[in-house]
């Protein structure tokens, strides 16, 4: 099979998945009584609403090869770091610093990881900007709550940025195939991991048990084992997306599903902690980005280490 | 209508949308309409005032069948100043010009504050008076919420918090930080039977501050 059969294929399975569980999702609402309200349903719904727009702009950027999906997750990763930055500590002494964020340290990040610099993208984030933004804070002139100004402003950028540029960072991988085949491994990541993630949400409803954290989310132990055992299953079937065996390819996804389901699960203590219910509400009836991609941003550095590993 | 004044409200128009999508996409600014609905109903909606950018985000935020009908109350010594400033005061954003100079004005601001509501318009005010620039979260408020409840009692005063806006561009700086301004519309406020003009003050200035959020705004 050539790669642009596959490509084909998949979106040929992606949309028939998407349109079956939209009609899963309106009889749902169907069997609602009248003027009564369902908000797992409803959540449902809006969870599937937000994947067909993700995969319409998935298969646009397509479309537009590598550069369209760099571009694409760089515009992702701005519209999660405003939404982060909006709710870290910050002191009017961090303008610089946070005004580099947005502006030079992003549109780099992105850069590097179109060039395909690997030996740059996978530090500049951790170290180099580690190192130098709370110089910058520190020259504004103010100790009050410096460290954990700089800290939380460090996480903004390692979970919006560094997370989500390790999605495209996978192109990287396979120069020998020129790239087409990564993008398969583009789209094996964010199916498993969101795969897992729906899975979560469906079976915490249907299998009970103790929640694992009351004042964080309504997450199961059950929920989560039935997440990260779908995300494992869909990896193996979805093996042929890859270079890899069935069972690596399977592991691959299990690893990926376990990072994604635990990420979004920081994520919502971080939601508890300032109050709020979703991020933003750019998408309708969704959230923000890191509602809709807070797995994926959590999964994408070790599945791209593994890949690395295992090619 | 000669052609140049349909050409002007032209312009007029294409500066406000061109506000709204500046606002949109530069702040993502968004609506939380926690203790009333977006509905066409006469209001005042009064507001925290510690930017430039406050009354625009106001105006942005709200739909626009709501906006169409809200004139804000801005300073005549401000949006007079330049004819450009002018331009926008007067017909980009319609505002209520009121003269803040107490000994010099020859209009009552209160009387043109009415007219406008009589007229059937809805109001931006801001009741602090003057932008907030310490480190208080309000000032006090001057008398002309009081002597609105006290003449229109029918119009729903609607307390408005902006919140984020002075980290999105602290004043002095050149470059503003794309973070999310939101703005929060409140329960509306009544004046009470008996209750006089600094316990309805106080009680307005409370229902604005409850609006704040706990976390999230620049220390």
């Amino acid at each position: 099979m050539t790669t642009t059969t596959e490509i084909v294929l998949l979106a040929l399975g992606v949309f028939a998945i998407l349109t079956a569980l939209t009609a899963l999702g309106e009889s749902l609402r169907a069997r609602v009584p009248a003027g009564q309200h369902a908000a797992g349903v409803e959540t449902f719904n809006a969870r599937i609403r937000s994947w067909w727009i993700m995969a319409a702009l998935f298969s646009l950027a397509l479309l537009a090869g590598r550069p369209g999906l760099v571009l694409l997750f760089a515009l992702a990763s701005f519209a999660a770091l405003r939404e982060f930055a909006t709710y870290t500590a910050k002191a009017r002494e961090d303008h610089a610093a946070l005004a580099l964020a947005f502006f030079l340290i992003l549109p780099l990040q992105f850069l590097f990881v179109g060039l395909g610099y690997a030996a740059i993208f996978t530090v500049l984030i951790p170290v180099h900007v580690f190192l130098i933004l709370p110089v910058l804070s520190a020259l504004g002139g103010s100790p009050r709550r410096f460290l954990t100004r700089v800290a939380e402003t460090q996480w903004a950028l390692m979970t919006c940025v560094y997370g989500l540029s390790h999605v495209p960072a996978l192109l990287t991988l396979d120069p020998a195939r020129a790239g087409e085949a990564a993008v398969l491994l583009v789209a094996f990541l964010i199916l498993t991991v969101q795969g897992a993630e729906l899975t979560e949400a469906v079976a915490r409803r249907r299998l009970g048990g103790p929640l694992i954290a009351p004042e964080i989310n309504r997450r199961t132990w059950a929920g989560v084992g039935a997440g990260v055992a779908a995300g494992t299953a869909l990896g193996g079937a979805l093996a042929w997306l890859t270079p890899f065996p069935v069972w690596q390819a399977a592991l691959l996804a299990g690893a990926g599903s376990a990072m994604g389901l635990g990420g979004t699960m920081a994520l919502s203590a971080i939601k508890r902690e300032h109050g709020l219910k979703d991020w933003s509400d750019l998408i309708p009836g969704q959230g923000g980005v890191l509602d809709g991609m807070g797995g994926v941003i959590f999964a994408a550095p070790l599945f791209f280490h593994l890949c690395a590993l295992l090619r | 209508m000669s052609w140049t004044d349909r050409a002007r409200r032209l312009l007029a128009r294409l500066c406000g949308q061109a506000i709204v999508v500046f606002a949109r996409t530069v702040t993502a600014v968004r609506a939380e309409w926690r203790g009333v609905a977006p509905l066409p109903v006469q209001r005042v909606y009064f507001a925290n005032h510690t930017s430039n950018a406050d009354m625009p985000m106001i105006w942005a935020a709200l739909p626009p069948a709501l906006r169409a009908r809200t004139r804000p109350v801005a300073a005549a010594d401000y949006w007079l100043r330049t004819r450009l400033r002018a331009f926008f005061g007067a017909e980009v954003f319609r505002a209520v010009l009121i003269d803040r100079r107490r000994e010099a004005r020859t209009e009552d601001p209160m009387a043109a504050i009415l007219g406008a509501l009589d007229e059937g318009h809805s109001l931006i005010l801001f009741p602090e008076g003057n932008r907030n620039m310490g480190p208080e979260p309000l000032l006090p408020f001057r008398a002309g919420l009081h002597s609105i409840a006290l003449e229109r009692p029918q119009v729903e005063l609607v307390p408005t918090w902006i919140a984020n806006l002075n980290a999105i561009m602290p004043k002095g700086e050149v470059i503003p930080l794309p973070l999310i301004a939101t703005v929060t519309f409140g329960a509306p406020v009544r004046l009470e039977p008996g209750e006089d003009r600094a316990a309805f003050l106080a009680r307005a200035a409370a229902a604005l501050l409850a609006l704040r959020p706990a976390n999230g705004e620049a220390a």
